[in-house]
């Protein structure tokens, strides 16, 4: 049994928040210099061209570049072979603490019902799962609530599965208009339970490409949607263009014979993902 | 680009068009969801509101904390559409103008146009950028809300575009036809 000490993920997980505000994800990124290129009129291509000046002023300045710093979510990959000296949670948050009172970042976690600030923008929202080997891998989501704001669970029937999901993709995109701050990266989950679907989503926005194998249905649906919503004209901004997604990234899991659950997270164009294999 | 000098009145505003793209010179007051709440239990209560509204304009956004020797931190748009059953009651206390991003409620836009007022739209997400553009931020009320307090702000060249002007044009509608 390997045995990793609870300061090591402490400092691991201040640092991915840190990094993560301050650095767009490189993904997106090219998605982003590209879609400005493509982008012909003056609106659409101005918006991008801020989104870009704003990337480098927040990385060289070290100012995060959306003052929206996030819901952090956590995705942590634990090995079976491997505990963790003082517990993973309290080391998950302590690290959440210390990177969003060094990063100088907004502290926007409030109780569901009485609105009161935590104060330290804990607790995380945490996803583990177990996994073979030694390993410890982090995952740093910080999610802005204009685009999380905009996700959807349904159950879906089951008539016709392919147009089912396109209709309730394409709506949920075209009611959230500019408000997710588009160009937009779109994270899908199909199958499973209701609950299995939306973090099914949530992995899907994060593109972890390490479990990568998609059948022919799949990769279609994911092409055919990335065209279909990048004719809404919805666009950088809700401002009109040809890039309102950037990508569209779909996860499906086995689910009942009676059902198809689905989920539609959206992320804004200020994607925030940075991982440390430990 | 229009270089338009904030405080507004009724002459600068009937000269901006939906789709007009402005730098925005001069004084902004930052408020948001909470806050919105407690200025409008004011004038329904009939109390003193804590800053003069007249011909003025709100910035929905709460910033990041600033750090050491920086005026503020990073201090993007949110999303406005949180606002809009406030807004009627702020713009019949002579509001102005109001910064944010998306679309509003019909009824916003019909209570944009009875009252002579316009409606920005920044880049959002762009908090870092828009950052650059603020040179002063004194806190006005509500400390104790720290993000979702009023600050007073002193822009310099804060860029944006015009999203419903007081016509009642709305740029989100307009790219539709």
């Amino acid at each position: 049994m390997r045995i990793i000490k609870k300061d090591k993920i402490v400092e691991a997980v201040k640092n991915l928040c840190i990094k993560s505000n301050f650095e767009i994800d490189k993904d997106v990124e090219r998605l982003l210099e590209k879609a400005y290129k493509e982008e012909n009129d003056i609106l659409p291509k101005e918006v991008i061209r801020d989104i870009l000046k704003n990337c480098s002023i927040a990385k060289a300045k070290k100012i995060p570049m959306c003052q929206d710093t996030g819901l952090t979510v956590v995705f942590v990959k634990k090995g079976e072979g491997i505990q963790v000296e003082g517990g993973l949670e309290e080391a998950i948050r302590e690290g959440v603490r210390k990177g969003y009172r060094e990063g100088y970042f907004r502290k926007s976690i409030v109780d569901p019902l009485t609105r009161k600030n935590t104060e330290d923008n804990t607790p995380a929202t945490i996803h583990t799962s177990l996994a073979k080997g030694d390993g410890l891998k982090i995952t740093v989501v910080p999610r802005g609530f204009g685009s999380e704001n905009m996700g959807k669970a349904s159950m879906l029937d089951i008539g016709n599965c392919v147009k089912e999901v396109k209709k309730f993709v394409l709506d949920s995109v075209k009611e959230s208009g500019g408000n997710s701050c588009p160009p937009v990266v779109i994270g899908i989950g199909i199958g499973g339970t209701l609950e299995k679907a939306a973090l099914l989503a949530k992995e899907a926005l994060i593109n972890d490409s390490e479990d990568g194998r998609k059948n022919v249905t799949v990769k279609k649906l994911e092409k055919d949607l990335l065209k279909e919503i990048n004719k809404l004209n919805i666009g950088p901004g809700g401002l009109g263009g040809k890039t309102t997604a950037l990508r569209v990234t779909i996860k499906t899991y086995p689910t009942h014979i009676a059902g198809l659950p689905v989920a539609i997270n959206i992320g804004c164009w200020c994607h925030r993902v940075q991982t440390i294999v430990l | 680009m229009k270089k338009i000098r904030l405080p507004l009145d009724e002459k600068i505003i009937s000269g901006l068009n939906a789709g007009d793209r402005v730098l925005l010179t001069g004084i902004i007051y930052t408020a948001r969801d909470a806050t919105h709440k407690r200025l409008t239990d004011c004038i329904k209560n009939k109390k003193k509101l804590p800053l003069e509204l007249r011909n003025q304009t709100i910035y929905y956004t709460g910033p990041a904390p600033a750090k050491p020797k920086q005026i503020i931190g990073s201090c993007g748009p949110t999303t406005s559409s949180r606002m809009d059953e406030y807004t009627s009651a702020l713009l019949g206390k002579s509001l102005k103008g109001m910064i944010g991003k998306g679309d509003r409620s019909k009824e916003v836009v019909s209570a944009i146009k009875k009252h002579k007022a316009v409606y920005f739209i920044a880049p959002g997400g762009c908090g870092a950028l828009l950052s650059q553009t603020v040179k002063k931020c004194d806190l006005v009320a509500y400390g104790e809300l720290g993000c979702e307090a009023i600050y007073k702000l002193e822009i310099k060249d804060f860029p944006a575009i015009v999203g419903i002007d007081c016509r009642g044009k709305n740029i989100y509608k307009k790219k539709n036809k």
